[in-house]
């Protein structure tokens, strides 16, 4: 595994509506990983992956993405960006939407056939986005966000609302994507996805609590199963 | 800015009207009906029919344009694919400029269907070169679609962005000189009409029905174009990469 960083924070500080949402945040994402960013809704994943993909105004702090500082205008052809909500029209084909996000990438026609094939929609293709079920449509969302081969991919809570056959397919493309030199960072609620993850961050109220990888997240708690493990960190006094 | 990209989001804009047939359909027809409708309320003066007609056919597309347009970029506020987009490579001119075009396209249609049904079927009489009409129109329709971008970044919901028409439409209707010749207003209002945009796009409908079509007829169509792009470009600034 290769020790390059692909995201760097340092002394990152977010605030939002008046509220301090991330006070003083330091952490980095290996390349060539998938890595799991986990904790309690409302603790600030979303804030956290708005300032990596370089749409948060930042209060403070530096935040450095594949060696560029976040939201450069190089950057905006190298990371893939699936917000919680599916950002895809609703009232255009699935298709549709993907030659438009292809077109704005420069990406060539090929990768619609491959993006439908990894998301498993190649049978909906000519469907109306707003006809599909939730699950569905996050799949066109993430569709997007694989077309152009980006070298880093947010996804933020990407299997919600998926089966779990599903599920486990999108995480074996996850990592089929990190072994071809994608680095991944994906964000989610349910623990029992963190085990899919080769490394881990932890948040709880805006703070990071642990960056670690599972096997060392059993190791440390002395819990075998790693929701439990996550509860006893997060109930351990800060 | 990129031509490729221009033409993509066009077509883009394009392909979700044509899911919409509804819309399309009421976008053309019902303009057409408005002015049937006008021609029959001065049945008995058709000479007021020939006063306000021309001036009624720049509005249609200026008010039509502005309501669509401001809900059609609201929707991609809120939906989050402008979010996406801006963290794409994608100039915000390309994003305009398709809008520009998509619904340019659309303008120039209704504005067609509109004119061509009021010199032909309605007998409107106009003095000046009747192929003017559809292309003040298109331009009253380009303006109507940059003030509707613009205080798009104003409304927080679709309900504000509907009350927008009555807010920034309906003041400039009023005192655009249609109802009452400008001059006969109180000062003030004299004055507030002459920094509202659609008082140059009445005006030059005016000059067309009149014949006049001299250096004020050539001012009014620079000052709607200008305003045009002052709108756009300030529409523009209200695509923000970075939000709080």
């Amino acid at each position: 595994m290769s020790s390059a960083r692909a995201v760097e924070i340092e002394h990152l500080r977010v605030i939002r509506g008046g509220v301090e949402v991330l006070p003083d945040l330091s952490l980095h994402i290996e390349t060539e990983t998938v890595t799991g960013l986990l904790g309690p809704s409302g603790c600030g994943k979303t804030t956290l992956i708005r300032a990596i993909v370089g749409v948060q105004i930042v209060a403070g702090g530096n935040v450095t993405v594949l060696g560029k500082p976040a939201g450069s205008p190089a950057l905006r052809r190298r990371i893939g960006y699936v917000t919680q909500a599916p950002s895809v029209y609703a009232d255009l084909t699935v298709m549709q939407n993907l030659r438009y996000f292809a077109a704005v990438l420069r990406a060539p026609s090929r990768q619609i056939d491959q993006v439908l094939n990894a998301v498993a929609l190649n049978d909906f293709a000519d469907q109306l986005v707003g006809r599909l079920s939730g699950g569905q449509r996050a799949r066109v969302s993430l569709a997007t966000a694989l077309l152009g081969e980006p070298e880093l991919l947010v996804l933020d809570e990407p299997t919600v609302g998926l089966d779990p056959v599903l599920r486990h397919d999108l995480w074996e493309m996850f990592h089929a994507l990190a072994s071809q030199g994608s680095t991944l960072l994906v964000s989610s609620h349910v623990m029992d996805e963190a085990a899919r993850c080769d490394q881990l961050l932890l948040m709880r109220n805006g703070r990071l609590i642990a960056s670690t990888t599972p096997d060392e997240l059993r190791r440390s708690t002395g819990a075998e199963d790693l929701e439990e493990a996550f509860l006893r960190l997060v109930k351990a006094p800060a | 800015m990129s031509p490729a990209l221009v033409l993509a989001t066009a077509r883009r804009v394009l392909l979700q009207l044509r899911h919409d047939p509804r819309t399309v359909a009421m976008l053309l027809v019902v303009p057409c009906v408005l002015l049937v409708l006008l021609r029959y309320v001065f049945d008995g003066v058709p000479q007021t029919f020939d006063r306000v007609g021309t001036p009624v056919l720049g509005i249609f597309p200026f008010v039509v344009m502005f309501v669509v347009t401001s809900v059609a970029t609201l929707r991609e506020r809120s939906t989050g694919t402008l979010e996406r987009l801006l963290t794409m490579p994608v100039a915000k001119l390309d994003l305009l400029g398709g809008y520009a075009l998509a619904f340019g396209l659309i303008a120039v249609v209704q504005s067609v269907l509109a004119a061509s049904l009021c010199l032909g079927l309605l007998g409107l009489d106009v003095q000046g070169p009747e192929w003017w009409l559809p292309v003040v129109a298109v331009l009253d329709g380009l303006l109507g679609m940059a003030l509707g971008l613009f205080v798009s970044a104003f409304a927080t919901t679709e309900f504000q962005a509907v009350q927008f028409m009555p807010a920034f439409v309906l003041p400039q209707f009023l005192l655009c000189g249609l109802f009452v010749p400008r001059n006969q207003m109180a000062d003030v209002l004299h004055w507030l009409s002459d920094v509202l945009p659609l008082t140059y796009a009445v005006e030059a409908m005016t000059r067309i029905t009149s014949g006049h079509l001299g250096g004020v007829f050539a001012r009014d169509v620079a000052i709607i174009g200008a305003a045009s792009v002052l709108a756009l470009a300030l529409g523009a600034a209200t695509l923000r990469r970075r939000t709080p």
